[in-house]
């Protein structure tokens, strides 16, 4: 058996999900892909790279400057008629969402993947919004895949429902799609089709208002043969079973469903459909449905868009009707109970435990943490808008009061400006902001701040990397998504482009120098208008780092001094410095520091002290 | 090759202890055993340190997460795992918990303990706790019981060379740390 086993492990890999959908891309021809990352759709992109230096076909792949930037690439490379991609999360539709109402009326001419990834729970988001929703506002056909398996090959009819109809499709996996792993053979890859050919259409990739009603009816029409497309129809599960009632269900439910319906001896009781096209439902389907069962019981993700095309109310049940929670991610348990209570058949109560769980935590030597404090003790009463990223973890240290979504950080600090603009003593506010954040929507705002005179600082988190989402290279780097080199974007250079007239860059690391800075910058932002700090140092975790020059980590032990007082634990709350509740010192934990020597600096009582490294 | 194999195990830990990259492990073996398999991971800030929860699923399953009480097995690289998700375990199961103490299991559970930070340090590795647990895991769960582990040692060792094998030094590592583990529970 063992001469067999790299053939074994080569020929069915397991793949995340996020690598399933990126393999059903190169498997499929697809020639640009674009994307913005974040939780749970940053490594389609990030595996299609790797997939694609393998075996190289003058593909384009790119990580864009945000969701906007990334659609319109793609989506106009297949107006030339190649076959194109783009990836985000959810709440970077909502981003991307101008271009996608707009390329819905154009239509396409290679096939166009828009791949939107929601996150019921929420996991890792702000929200646990539907893009099935979104596809609806724009009148495109939406596929929901219950696994990695059926994801790379929903990729396939993705693109042929696309060119069938030149129409843009939506691909909606789920966290529980995209991080999930399964034993997936990899198939042939299909040579992409490089027949670039833009044809001259103003009247159509141009089209004014007066045309646009017309695009609105060929729309229409279009969606209208979709949901009659006989490769997209809801299947019929288990074909034994016969009763007035029925299940209907899609994506992940689906395949928790499957697996209850087994466990339960129901798969020759109740007749169960799986719906692959949420929308448009296809209408025999509907038909069929109303037709033949009385009771119908729809169980989806995140909102209920299958169960709102049924237009009978008398007869289907589900989120609408409250028969299903609307809120939350429907875990295998609760989906369980429903279907108990659906088939009035007893199930066995087992109360899930509510997981307290460790709390998240930035990294022991992280710099984010250093500017935090820092932050804290330049305006110690100020308010604090923040943004999207690791560094959101900045509440621990409640150095962060608001976070709203990407690059909102200026404009709230902008918003708190001018709300108590005309009070007699306005508070100080130092806002917070990633790199990458920055690109992607902080400049517009920041230029705002400039003309309005919003006497703020703006502390660009500068860590040379997308962290949260794996470490993607952010346009300051000049890496492209396949490590290629590309161009670095200079922040000074931009923030000063924005109008900025006090620009300074500092290291947190150099603790009391950048406490220093952010007075300096607080006391001109009371006068003058916004002041920016870019507090640069490299992420701990990135791979691809650029070590400071000069600079070596410091160890550092406590002193006798110490008398367990808590200071750096409760205002520093690194995860090296422990405090367990019967000790009368603190202690560090040598396997988690990263010797970034700030804490020395922190000690009110001086009792942190730096070892000097032997040489 | 047994098609009738079907194991649910649950993983458990924080951000940062190598949850995923046991899981992973674990998951090729089955594939190497000719198994189907199917995880679900946890991404995103929670890696920053908080709870992290992988489940495991060989033989053929639909659904990527195990309801509550239906683990055969948990691997607890937290000493309060166990505590925290004792109750995705059904009757019978076992359990495998990073703890110097011992911990009395409240209901029909076997439950080892693996003191994996002392053994970790023995072995000058301090970050292979993970794989430690694994080892040991592979040597405490026997054969004879009804939730039996559907690999062996050797699998893992196969599987480590497929991933590790163009780095000598990490794999030397990590076969060096998952044999700690076993042979910890071989000399009890």
């Amino acid at each position: 058996m063992l001469l067999g086993w790299r053939r074994l492990l080569s020929k069915r890999k397991l793949m995340l999900g996020n690598e399933a959908i990126a393999n059903g891309l190169m498997e499929n021809g697809c020639a640009v892909a674009a994307s913005y990352p974040g939780t749970p759709a940053s490594e389609i992109l990030s595996s299609f790279a790797a997939l694609d230096r393998k075996r190289p076909d003058q593909r384009h792949i790119q990580w864009a400057v945000n969701e906007k930037v990334a659609f319109e690439i793609a989506y106009t490379a297949s107006m030339t008629g190649l076959r194109a991609a783009v990836s985000m999360k959810q709440v970077g539709l909502n981003v991307a969402s101008d271009p996608l109402m707009s390329a819905a009326y154009l239509g396409v001419r290679g096939g166009f993947v828009v791949i939107s990834a929601d996150d019921p729970g929420p996991h890792s988001s702000q929200t646990e919004q539907d893009s099935r929703l979104m596809a609806m506002m724009a009148k495109i056909p939406v596929l929901d895949p219950d696994s990695p398996r059926q994801a790379k090959e929903m990729v396939k009819t993705a693109f042929e429902l696309s060119e069938t109809f030149e129409i843009p499709v939506m691909l909606r996996p789920t966290t529980r799609v995209c991080h999930a792993r399964q034993d997936i053979e990899q198939g042939n890859v299909l040579q992409n089709k490089r027949d670039v050919d833009f044809q001259k259409d103003p009247a159509r990739w141009a089209a004014t208002p007066k045309f646009r009603l017309q695009l609105h009816r060929e729309l229409e029409k279009k969606l209208d043969a979709v949901s009659r497309y006989q490769k997209t129809a809801p299947i019929r599960l288990y074909n034994r079973a016969k009763s007035s009632k029925a299940l209907v269900v899609s994506g992940v439910a689906a395949a928790h469903s499957k697996e209850i319906l087994k466990d339960l001896n129901l798969r020759d009781v109740i007749p169960m459909y799986q719906v692959l096209q949420p929308f448009p439902l296809h209408q025999d389907f509907i038909s069929h449905m109303i037709d033949t069962y009385s009771n119908i019981l729809v169980i989806e993700e995140t909102t209920g868009i299958v169960e709102m095309q049924f237009a009978d109310r008398h007869r289907v049940k589900g989120k609408l009707t409250g028969s299903v929670p609307a809120v939350g991610e429907l875990l295998p348990e609760t989906i369980q109970k429903i279907i108990g209570k659906f088939a009035e058949i007893d199930i066995m109560d087992i109360d899930l435990p509510s997981e307290p769980g460790v709390r998240p935590t930035l990294c022991a030597g992280c710099p984010h943490r250093a500017a935090f404090f820092a932050i804290k003790k330049a305006a110690p009463k100020g308010i604090y808008p923040s943004d999207i990223g690791c560094y959101t973890l900045g509440l621990n240290l409640a150095a962060v009061d608001t976070v709203l979504c990407m690059g909102a950080a200026v404009s709230q600090a902008a918003g708190f400006y001018h709300a108590y603009k005309h009070e007699t003593k306005p508070p100080d506010i130092v806002a917070t902001i990633g790199d990458s954040t920055f690109f992607h929507a902080g400049v517009p705002a920041l230029i705002d701040a400039v003309v309005q005179r919003v006497g703020f600082v703006l502390v660009i988190l500068d860590n040379r990397t997308t962290a949260m989402t794996g470490n993607q290279p952010t346009p300051a780097v000049g890496t492209g998504a396949r490590g290629e080199t590309l161009n670095p974007v200079d922040i000074e250079g931009l923030v000063k482009g924005c109008g900025i007239q006090f620009c300074r860059v500092g290291d947190p690391y150099r603790l009391n120098e950048f406490i220093a800075l952010l007075k300096e910058a607080v006391k001109y932002g009371r006068k003058n208008g916004p002041a920016v700090v870019i507090s640069r140092r490299s992420c701990l975790i990135d791979r691809m780092k650029e070590e400071t020059p000069g600079w070596q980590p410091v160890k550092v032990e406590i002193t006798d001094t110490c008398d367990g007082c808590g200071f750096c634990v409760n205002h520093f709350e690194c995860p090296a410095l422990v405090l367990n509740q019967n000790q009368e010192k603190v202690r560090i934990d040598t396997l988690l520091c990263n010797g970034c020597g700030v804490c020395i600096s922190v000690c009110p009582k001086k009792s942190i002290k730096g070892i000097k490294n032997p040489v | 090759m047994n098609n009738s194999m079907s194991q649910q195990i649950v993983i458990s830990g924080v951000g940062g202890q190598g949850v995923l990259f046991v899981t992973r492990i674990l998951a090729e073996a089955a594939i190497l055993k000719g198994l189907r398999v199917f995880t679900s991971e946890t991404h995103g800030m929670a890696q920053r340190g908080g709870t992290v929860l992988s489940h495991l699923k060989v033989g053929s399953f639909s659904s990527p997460l195990i309801r509550a009480g239906n683990a055969n097995g948990l691997l607890a690289l937290k000493a309060n795992s166990l505590a925290q998700h004792g109750y995705y375990l059904k009757p019978g199961a076992w359990a495998v918990v990073n703890s110097s103490q011992e911990i009395k299991p409240g209901s029909e559970l076997l439950v080892y303990t693996v003191g994996a930070e002392n053994l970790a340090q023995q072995i000058r590795n301090p970050k292979s706790l993970n794989l430690i647990i694994l080892g040991f895991t592979l040597a405490a769960i026997p054969d004879t019981i009804k939730n039996r582990l559907f690999c062996h040692l050797e699998d893992i060792k196969t599987v480590l060379q497929h991933r590790l094998g163009k780095k000598k030094k990490l794999l030397d590592d990590a076969v060096n740390a998952v044999e700690a583990g076993y042979n910890a529970f071989v000399a009890i």
